[in-house]
C-alpha cells in the first residue's frame, strides 16, 4: 500500500510538471490555434538560466527572474517569427515553432556544456514522512506550486479584464477584434505566459537531477497530456498532465511484475498508449470542444 | 502546330506528363546530366547523392500524405523504420546474430518493405479518419515514440540500441551492387541504382497525383467536408493516402542505410520525422519535384556546413571550440525552416517557378 501511495505522490509531482507545460501549450493553442513546439526549448532555457542565477541571487529570487526573462524571450519570438504568419495554415506555423525550438535549444546547450548543472534547489532528494509514507519534498513542492499557479491562472482568466479579452479571442478572433480587443497583444501575452510556465516547469524537472542536454525530452510528455485533455481545455490540460504523470509512475512501479514482456522502460511510452486509447473513444480528448463543422 | 508550343489541340496534350516542350527538354537534359555525374565526382560525394535520392523517395511519400492529401503526419520515421527492418530482416544472413531470411534479391525485399510499411499505414489510417489537423500530428508523433520503444526492446530483430544490425543487401540478379565490379565502383553502382529507383517512384507518384485519386486527395486537403459532399469517400481516400505514403516510406527506409551498410534503433527518432517534414516544406508542399529538391537540400546541408571552418575561422571543426560545426549546422537547420516558411512558403519549387516566370516574360518584368 505504501508503495502504491509513494508511486502516486511521485506521479502527481511529475504530473504537475507536465500540467504546467500542458497549460502553456493550451494557452497558446486557445488564442492562436497553433501548437508551439518551442515549449521544450523554453523549458530548457529556464532551467539553465536558474542554474546560472541561483549562485548569484539565491534560488527563490532566481526562479521568478528566470520565468520573467523566458516570458520576455517567448514574447520576442512571437513578435518576430509568429506574427508575420497570422492567417497561414496552422501546420506551417507549427513547423516554424519546431525551427525556433531547434535554434533556441542549440544556443542553450552551448551554455550547459557536457556536464550536469545544478539549479541549487533547497530540497534536493530529501524526504519527509506524510501519513506514514515517505515522499520526496520536491514532489510536494511541485504539486503545491502547480495548484497555486493554476488557481492564479484561472482567477486571471475569470476575473481580470485582460483575461476576459483572452477568452474572447479564444472564442472568436474576428468578433473580439470588432469589440476593440487587440488580438496581437493577446497573442503576445499568451506566448509570454506559456514561456513563463515552461521556465517554471524546467526548474522543477531539474530539481534533484540537475540540468543536462537531454532535459528537453521531458517536455514532450506534455503532448499526450494536452491531447488527452483536449487541445483547448485548460482544465483538461491540468487533468491530462496529472493523469500522464500518475500513469507513468504506476506503470513504472508495477509493469515489471504484471507484464514484463512489454520490456523495461515501457513506462516512458505508456502515456502515448493511454492517449491512443482515449482518442479511439473520444477524438477530441476528454474535455476538448468538438469542432463545429458546416459548409 | 509549329511555332506555337503552348497551343493544345487535344485534351490528352493538355494533361500530358510533360506538357510543354521546354519541360521535355529540361527533363531530358537533367536525366542525362544525372547519368553522367558518377563519372565526374568523387566516391564520397556519390554516396551522399545516393542517400539524397533515397531521402527524396521518402519525402515524395510524405508529400503524398501531407502535401497532397493534407493529412499531417509527424510519424514518417516510424514507417521508415518498419521498411528498414523488413528489408534488413528479409535479406539478412539466416545464421547471423539477428533475425534474417536470406532473400537477397533487391526487387523482392524492396517491394516487401514497401508493402509491410503500407499495411502498417492502413492500420493507423482509422485514426487519421477520425482526427484532423494538429490532433493527428501529435498522434502520429506518438507512433514514433511507441516505435522507438518496440525497436529498442525487440533486440532479436534490431540488434538493440548502440549495436544495430547490417542493412539490407543490394543484390540484383546475383550481382552485389555495393561491391566494385568490372566497370564501376561500388558507389557508382549505388548512385545509379538509387537514381533509377527515384525516377521510377517519382514518375509513379506524379501519375498517381494527376489521376482521379490525386484529385480526390486534393479535394480532401482543401476541405474534407466539401469533398465528402461531392461524393469523395473520405475514409477510403484518407486511408489510401496513408497507405501510399507509408509504402514510399517503407521503400525509402529499406534503402536508406544500404549506403552505410549498418543502422541501429536510435536512427528513427523524432528528429528524422522533422527532417522529412523539413524536406517537404523547404522543397515545396504538394509538388513532386519540390520534394526531391528539398530532400537533396537537407541531405547536402551537413556537407556544406562542414566546409565552413575554412571560410569562417571562429567556427571549429571538432566538438571542443566555442562555436562548433555541429551547432552551426543545427542552428542553420532551424533558421532555414523558419526563414523559408516565412519568406517563401512555396519552398524551393516556388523559387524555381519565379525564376521560370521571369525568363518566360523576359525582357518585361511582368
Amino acid at each position: 500500500m505504501s508503495e502504491f501511495l509513494q508511486s502516486l505522490v511521485r506521479g502527481l509531482g511529475t504530473g504537475s510538471i507536465y500540467a504546467l507545460l500542458a497549460l502553456g501549450f493550451v494557452i497558446i493553442y486557445k488564442s492562436t490555434r497553433v501548437i508551439s513546439f518551442a515549449q521544450p526549448a523554453f523549458m530548457l532555457a529556464g532551467a539553465v538560466l536558474v542554474s546560472y542565477l541561483t549562485a548569484e541571487v539565491g534560488f527563490f529570487v532566481a526562479v521568478p527572474v528566470a520565468a520573467l526573462v523566458i516570458a520576455v524571450l517567448a514574447l520576442g519570438v512571437e513578435r518576430t517569427v509568429l506574427r508575420p504568419m497570422i492567417g497561414k495554415p496552422v501546420f506551417v506555423v507549427a513547423i516554424i515553432t519546431i525551427g525556433v525550438d531547434v535554434v533556441v535549444r542549440v544556443v542553450t546547450n552551448a551554455f550547459i556544456g557536457l556536464d550536469v548543472r545544478q539549479v541549487g534547489d533547497p530540497w534536493g532528494l530529501d524526504t519527509v514522512s506524510l501519513l506514514g509514507v515517505d515522499v520526496q519534498q520536491r514532489y510536494l513542492v511541485m504539486f503545491a506550486t502547480t495548484v497555486v499557479v493554476v488557481a492564479v491562472l484561472f482567477a486571471f482568466f475569470r476575473f481580470s479584464r485582460v483575461g476576459l479579452a483572452m477568452r474572447a479571442v479564444a472564442h472568436d478572433q474576428e468578433v473580439a477584434l470588432a469589440q476593440g480587443i487587440s488580438v496581437g497583444s493577446v497573442f503576445a501575452l499568451s506566448w509570454a505566459i506559456a514561456g513563463g510556465l515552461a521556465a517554471l516547469a524546467g526548474v522543477f524537472v531539474a530539481t534533484g537531477a540537475g540540468v543536462d542536454q537531454q532535459l528537453w525530452i521531458v517536455a514532450l510528455k506534455a503532448l499526450p497530456a494536452i491531447i488527452l485533455g483536449g487541445l483547448d481545455s485548460l482544465g483538461g490540460a491540468v487533468v491530462g498532465g496529472l493523469a500522464v504523470g500518475v500513469v507513468e509512475s504506476l506503470v513504472g512501479t508495477y509493469q515489471d511484475g504484471v507484464a514484463p514482456w512489454l520490456g523495461p522502460n515501457f513506462a516512458l511510452v505508456a502515456p502515448y498508449v493511454l492517449m491512443l486509447v482515449v482518442l479511439l473513444v473520444k477524438p477530441y480528448g476528454l474535455f476538448g470542444s468538438r469542432e463545429v463543422e458546416r459548409l | 502546330m509549329k511555332g506555337r508550343p503552348e497551343l493544345y489541340t487535344s485534351y490528352a496534350q493538355d494533361t500530358a506528363f510533360l506538357n510543354t516542350r521546354p519541360k521535355r527538354a529540361w527533363t531530358g537534359a537533367l536525366v542525362a546530366f544525372a547519368l553522367l555525374v558518377p563519372f565526374m565526382l568523387a566516391d564520397d560525394l556519390l554516396m551522399l547523392l545516393a542517400t539524397g535520392f533515397v531521402a527524396a523517395i521518402g519525402a515524395i511519400g510524405l508529400n503524398i500524405a501531407t502535401g497532397y492529401a493534407g493529412q499531417v503526419s509527424l510519424g514518417h520515421a516510424f514507417f521508415l523504420a518498419i521498411g528498414a527492418y523488413t528489408g534488413a530482416a528479409l535479406s539478412g544472413d539466416p545464421d547471423g546474430r539477428v533475425l534474417g531470411f536470406g532473400v537477397t534479391s533487391l526487387p523482392v525485399w524492396l517491394l516487401a518493405s514497401g508493402l509491410v510499411a503500407g499495411l502498417a499505414g492502413l492500420v493507423v489510417a482509422p485514426l487519421a479518419v477520425r482526427l484532423r489537423g494538429l490532433y493527428l500530428a501529435i498522434v502520429t508523433l506518438g507512433l514514433v515514440f511507441l516505435g522507438e520503444h518496440v525497436f529498442r526492446e525487440w533486440t532479436s530483430l534490431t540488434g538493440g540500441p548502440g549495436v544495430g544490425r547490417p542493412a539490407a543487401v543490394p543484390e540484383l540478379f546475383g550481382v552485389r551492387l555495393d561491391r566494385p565490379s568490372e566497370f564501376f565502383t561500388g558507389p557508382q553502382q549505388l548512385y545509379l541504382l538509387m537514381f533509377v529507383l527515384l525516377v521510377i517512384f517519382g514518375v509513379l507518384a506524379r501519375n498517381l497525383v494527376r489521376s482521379r485519386i490525386g484529385r480526390a486527395f486534393a479535394a480532401v486537403r482543401d476541405r474534407d467536408l466539401a469533398a465528402a459532399a461531392i461524393g469523395v469517400d473520405l475514409s477510403r481516400y484518407k486511408a489510401l493516402a496513408f497507405a501510399v505514403s507509408s509504402f514510399y516510406a517503407g521503400v525509402a527506409g529499406s534503402l536508406l542505410f544500404v549506403v552505410n551498410g549498418f543502422f541501429d534503433p536510435g536512427s528513427f527518432g523524432l528528429l528524422l520525422s522533422v527532417q522529412y517534414i523539413a524536406m517537404v516544406l523547404i522543397g515545396g508542399a504538394g509538388t513532386i519535384s519540390g520534394a526531391v529538391m528539398g530532400a537533396l537540400f537537407i541531405t547536402l546541408l551537413p556537407r556544406v556546413t562542414r566546409e565552413l571552418p575554412a571560410v569562417l575561422p571562429f567556427v571549429s571543426s571538432d566538438a571542443t571550440g566555442a562555436v562548433t560545426v555541429f551547432q552551426v549546422e543545427a542552428v542553420l537547420y532551424g533558421l532555414l525552416i523558419v526563414v523559408f516558411l516565412i519568406v517563401e512558403p512555396r519552398g524551393l519549387f516556388g523559387i524555381w517557378v519565379r525564376v521560370r516566370n521571369y525568363w518566360r516574360t523576359w525582357p518585361f518584368s511582368y
